[in-house]
């Protein structure tokens, strides 16, 4: 089989996939494949009831759907057991979740939290915020401007005080993937705890908890097929066992009386409520379709495209590409300015010929100030998306300065 | 596919070429407006007569359709009352609706040339951020 005959093989999986538009946005959310929908309406269709709450046939169905795909996240990412996966809404509940709890018991006055500067809002929000209220100061990790973080950098700003740190492993700007095992020997060798923002490398890369020697990871099932409302937070046993509820209600706890309360066992402590089965379903659905496409096949495409756009782009007049000059820096991700055209614009020129991009600060403002600028666009691949693809958002680009009135 | 755009000339080449787009001088009330959705941001200036509009201008920073629409507005209603520019904002707001008529959106010279907006929900905030600002500017200036 050809590649573009495989590619479009692939792509007829996508009921939303066709040629009248060039989805390059694939860092914001991915489409989803027809085994993934299949699997939620199936759910529905045959085994849906509120789990853990009966004991009927079809409430332990309930039960053993949701249960079999924490199983198969934590089969996916390496975890040293099921009970380390805790489903959230997506990656900002998960890190939101580990900051409102961790640090409630872990963090007093004086000490410190690294952040990186290349965060997204969802893992620097809730960090300033629990420092704030701790008394505890945030501590700025400065990357360099390709996103790469070097150890000089980690070395200033880790000190004695330092409890936590939160770092993105591919930012969803710069495109740039850490060395994320390395960072974590640095940062453990310090006494602090690492926590890994997953929610752009998860999707494109092999990420192993114990590869990566992380205590916490945090991912969206959206930017990987599955559907929007599931995600989730890892962490290693030892750590959740010690942390306090998030949110209160059902389902979280073991007794509840008038005067006393104990509560459930990890991670049932962590999903108060009743919880996103079908989501749940959908993830796990979305992981077998990653496997069986192959991370090789996934991780090729996804260069091969992100090289001909970067070629393609550097070709064009007025574009500036931030972060490093490589490809091979770029995960998917390459966001760039366009001189003299401000980036809703671009974006809207584009969209008007069916090719879909962003436009603004991308939930890193810090990280656009940083870099000094204000708003900026990005393109980003899945695997499905194809050369031609590429081509035509090549073309429209090449058009934009023109039609905004500037010459050749 | 073809590129349909309402990046006309007029849009352009406000855009590009502003006539308005600088400090003012002494101004006699100045407003800031921003749209936090697509963070156009501008500052509006005007000087302003026995109620007549005698001077305007804007700085900001945003896309070409905000920043070209409040330089269009200023050109407008520079040397109006400020009575006339109330009315050119009512206009304006409803052709972005749709549902100004032909007559009305001649007499907003070339702040017609936005008029497609108004199939363009996105942008549609970005049209209207001067006239906003306008409006808001005129309700405190009735006040003092
Ligand atoms: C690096 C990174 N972290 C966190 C998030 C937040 O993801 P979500 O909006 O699914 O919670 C995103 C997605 O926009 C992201 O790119």
């Amino acid at each position: 089989m050809t590649m573009d005959t495989k590619i479009n093989e692939y792509r007829k999986m996508f009921p939303l996939l066709s040629d009248d538009i060039a989805y390059l946005d694939n860092a914001a959310t991915t489409q989803k494949p027809e085994c993934v929908l299949d699997a939620v309406r199936k759910y529905y269709e045959r085994d849906n009831a509120n789990p853990f709450r009966g004991v009927y046939d079809l409430s332990e169905r309930a039960t053993e759907s949701y249960e079999n795909a924490r199983k198969a996240v934590a089969d996916f990412i390496g975890a040293g057991s099921s009970s380390e996966i805790v489903f959230v809404r997506n990656a900002t509940e998960a890190l939101n979740l580990l900051a409102y709890s961790w640090c409630e018991d872990n963090i007093s006055e004086g000490d410190e939290i690294v952040v990186s500067v290349m965060e997204h809002h969802s893992d620097f929000l809730p960090w300033k915020y629990m420092a704030e209220k701790k008394g505890a100061k945030l501590v700025r990790l400065e990357p360099e401007k390709s996103g790469a973080v070097t150890d000089e950098a980690l070395d200033r700003a880790l000190s004695g005080k330092t409890k936590i740190v939160a770092l993105t492993q591919v930012s969803n700007v710069l495109g740039y993937a850490n060395d994320m095992a390395h960072i974590a020997e640095r940062i453990h060798e310090n006494g602090a705890l690492f926590v890994v923002d997953g929610a752009q490398s998860v999707p494109h890369m092999k990420v192993d908890v114990k590869q990566l020697g992380c205590d916490f990871l945090a991912f969206s099932g959206h930017k990987m097929y599955a559907p929007m409302g599931i995600g989730v937070l890892y962490g290693k046993m030892e750590h959740l066992e010690k942390m306090r509820p998030f949110m209160y209600g059902g389902e979280m706890i073991q007794t509840v009386h008038w005067d006393r309360v104990t509560y459930a066992e990890v991670p049932h402590r962590f999903e108060a409520g009743t919880v996103n089965v079908s989501g749940a379903v959908g993830l796990s659905e979305a992981i077998s379709f990653i496997n069986n496409t192959g991370w090789e096949f996934i991780r090729s495409r996804e260069a091969l495209l992100t090289k001909k756009a970067m070629e393609g782009m550097k070709q064009i007049p007025g574009i500036g590409i931030l972060g490093s000059e490589k490809v091979q820096d770029h995960e998917g991700i390459i966001t760039f300015t366009v001189d003299g055209v401000h980036p809703h614009d671009v974006a809207d020129i584009l969209g008007k010929s069916g090719v879909c991009i962003r436009a603004g600060h991308h939930c890193a403002q810090p990280l656009m100030d940083f870099l000094g600028v204000k708003s900026t666009n990005r393109v980003s691949f899945a695997f499905y998306n194809t050369e031609e693809e590429v081509d035509r958002f090549l073309n429209e680009l090449s058009k934009v300065r023109g039609l905004m009135g500037y010459g050749e | 596919m073809e590129n349909k755009t309402f990046y006309n000339e007029v849009v352009t080449d406000h855009n590009m070429h502003p006539l308005h787009k600088h400090e003012l001088e002494d101004p006699d009330i100045v407003l800031d407006g921003v749209n936090p959705s697509c963070g156009d941001e501008i500052s509006l200036g005007l000087k302003v007569s026995d109620g007549v509009i005698t001077d305007g201008a804007f700085i900001g920073d945003g896309c070409a359709v905000s920043q070209a629409s409040a330089d269009i507005m200023l050109e407008l209603v520079i040397g109006r009352t400020i009575d006339e520019a109330k009315h050119l904002s009512k206009l304006f707001l409803k052709m972005i609706k749709s549902e100004a008529t032909p007559e009305e959106i001649e007499e907003l010279e070339e702040a017609g040339a936005l008029e497609d907006i108004s199939h363009m929900p996105a942008r549609v905030k970005c049209a209207v951020l001067g006239w906003h600002t306008l409006e808001e500017m005129i309700k405190r200036l009735d006040r003092m």
